[in-house]
């Protein structure tokens, strides 16, 4: 889409620097209730792949499975989630590629910056999001965030991107 | 030798004991040199699955050690695995993780290899008049054997025979290929992490039970009580065998092992949905049951000195950066012609726990890491692998065996490692 909707540009950065705020601050079941019942949460492996349930991904999560991971980062059982600190993600360069009644596909970079105690780690991605209008806000039916070197190699991740 | 100065030793014979190692294999960077050069160029080292280079032109870049290499399938069928590195000025020839060509041409001066590593063709090739022989300026090549579909490459001529060095493990690899459910198994895709630690500690944690219900209490609390019992094996009858030249076989459940047996068993709750949908894709009632048993994998892991792991449903396959940085890859299986839910189910399966989010693999990340910054506190010490050494006895096949939470395993690849690194020969 190459004409602008300001407005629409607007509210769609507006829920996303919500989004990941909510991150940020570990309001992890908040974040849940941003998601559409049928929503997936993708981490690719690989960034061309086309048919993610087919894919080794990163992550690949459905309603159930997001569930199961923010009870596991927030129950205290996970060692590698006990000292995590608070994170720090930059959303920037919002793109709105298609928009129409039911659903929104936007673009938008993004990094999360992790301090870990072998130094301040940075996560850059690429981040494609389809939304779905709800009254003045959004739900998410799709986030698919496409880290840097995730088909290289990345590090252990205590967080959500 | 006095504790101290044991510090600072690179003899493995002072640093290896039968019950115990001492920390500084962990940190010492002069060792990690002599592990590269003894270790990793002196062995027999995996570098691909046969269904990762299945077609003429297919390849796949790997590392041994620290030295870059492609494995390749020429016209013929024959798999090569040859030195990245261009025989004019040494620049890589093959980049990126994978993929389908037709020669292997040098971005910097144009030298052009065929799929063997023989060098075809150089633009300008007159100045080379009389002073180039085109026959022995191919890419260096090096040996490669395969058992059961696994590609294992050496830089060392002499050395025995894969199959002699495999030993014991071949049985176990045997079933662990079994879990194709009928279909030959296949790589399906992998996750890939760095940590920062020590490759040995990664080697040392396929074979260790004894931390599963400690360090991954979070992902048993995220899977159905079903499951929940098929992981609680601290207290069953599993065990480890030590099975010669560094390789063991911790088995976590027994019922697991064989997965041609057993088909009839009723169909767990967990996987009635994987049975509806085999169902819909044509599978009949004894094709689904096997399917079924195999979706999971093994009830072992079969630990291959010194880089691989065939890890229940995996491969796990570990690579020094540098002393304290380990590369792994989680390299996902599935069956070769299987129908699509199953090796879609056995996706998901290895998501939930494998790769950099993983419900396992972080937390296991963490404790590694705290091996890596603990291990250099306090001038001297050592690292404990003697768990179960009082309770041993022989297995089956005549081989040390131990609990399934003893660190036979461990002593098994140690004392490998100490053999490896200790030889006068390069053997």
């Amino acid at each position: 889409m190459n004409q602008i909707n300001p407005q629409l540009t607007l509210a769609v950065t507006a829920f996303l620097n919500l989004e990941a705020d909510m991150l940020d601050n570990k309001e992890y079941h908040d974040w849940l209730e941003l998601w559409n019942d049928d929503g997936f949460y993708i981490v690719p492996v690989d960034h061309d792949v086309t048919d993610y349930s087919a894919a080794v991904n990163v992550a690949y999560d459905d309603k159930e499975m997001r569930e199961l991971r923010v009870a596991r980062l927030t129950s205290g059982d996970a060692v590698s989630t006990v000292g995590a600190e608070k994170t720090v993600r930059t959303v920037s360069g919002v793109r709105v590629l298609s928009e129409d009644n039911n659903l929104i596909a936007a673009r938008y970079k993004y990094c999360l910056f992790e301090n870990n105690k072998n130094g301040i780690r940075q996560f850059p991605a690429t981040v494609e999001v389809k939304l779905s209008p709800l009254g003045d806000t959004f739900k998410i039916v799709e986030k698919v965030v496409k880290v840097m070197k995730s088909a290289q190699h990345l590090t252990t991740i205590n967080y959500l991107f | 030798m006095s504790e101290v100065i044991a510090k600072w030793s690179t003899d493995i014979s002072d640093l290896v004991l039968e019950d115990k190692v001492h920390k500084s294999l962990y940190s010492n960077p002069a060792l990690f040199e002599e592990e590269l050069d003894r270790v990793f160029n002196n062995t027999w080292v995996w570098v691909a699955h046969e269904s990762e280079v299945s077609e003429s032109g297919s390849y796949k870049t790997a590392m041994i050690g620290k030295q870059p290499v492609i494995v390749v399938k020429d016209r013929k069928g024959t798999i090569h695995v040859l030195e990245n590195r261009c025989r004019h000025r040494g620049a890589t020839v093959c980049e990126g993780k994978k993929g389908k060509t037709k020669a292997f041409t040098c971005p910097y001066h144009g030298w052009g290899y065929g799929l063997d590593g023989g060098l075809r063709a150089l633009p300008k090739p007159e100045e080379y008049e009389n002073i180039l022989d085109k026959a022995e300026f191919g890419l260096n090549s090096l040996r490669v054997e395969s058992y059961q579909g696994m590609i294992f490459a050496t830089f060392n001529d002499a050395i025995e025979p894969l199959e002699d060095f495999l030993g014991g493990a071949k049985k176990w690899i045997d079933l662990f290929m079994k879990q194709g459910g009928g279909y030959p198994v296949k790589v399906l895709g992998d996750h890939r992490f760095r940590f920062p630690g020590n490759w040995k500690i990664q080697l040392e944690n396929t074979t260790d039970a004894y931390h599963f219900p400690i360090v991954h209490k979070s992902f048993i609390n995220s899977i159905d009580d079903q499951t929940q019992e098929v992981f609680d094996f601290l207290d069953g009858d599993g065990y480890v065998e030590d099975l010669g030249n560094g390789h063991s076989v911790l088995v976590m459940i027994p019922d697991l092992v064989d997965l041609d047996k057993d088909i009839d068993a009723p169909i767990p709750e967990r996987f009635a949905q994987l049975a509806a949908e085999l169902r819909d894709e044509g599978m009949d009632e004894l094709q689904v049951k096997r399917l079924v048993r195999a979706v999971g994998g093994t009830g072992f892991n079969l630990n291959l000195f010194p880089n691989v792991s065939c890890s229940m449903a995996f491969f796990r396959v570990l690579t020094p950066v540098s002393v304290n940085s380990t590369e792994i890859h989680h390299v996902a299986l599935g069956g070769e012609g299987a129908p699509q839910a199953f090796n879609k189910k056995r996706i998901r399966l290895h998501e939930h726990f494998q790769g950099p989010m993983g419900f396992g693999t972080p937390d296991d990340g963490e404790a590694w890491e705290r091996v890596q910054l603990g291990s250099v506190s306090g001038p001297d010490g050592w690292i404990m692998v003697n768990r179960g050494m009082s309770k041993l006895t022989t297995s089956e096949d005549g081989n040390v065996k131990g609990a399934v939470c003893s660190e036979t395993g461990m002593r098994a690849a140690y004392q490998q490692y100490k053999k490896v690194m200790t030889s006068s020969g390069k053997e």
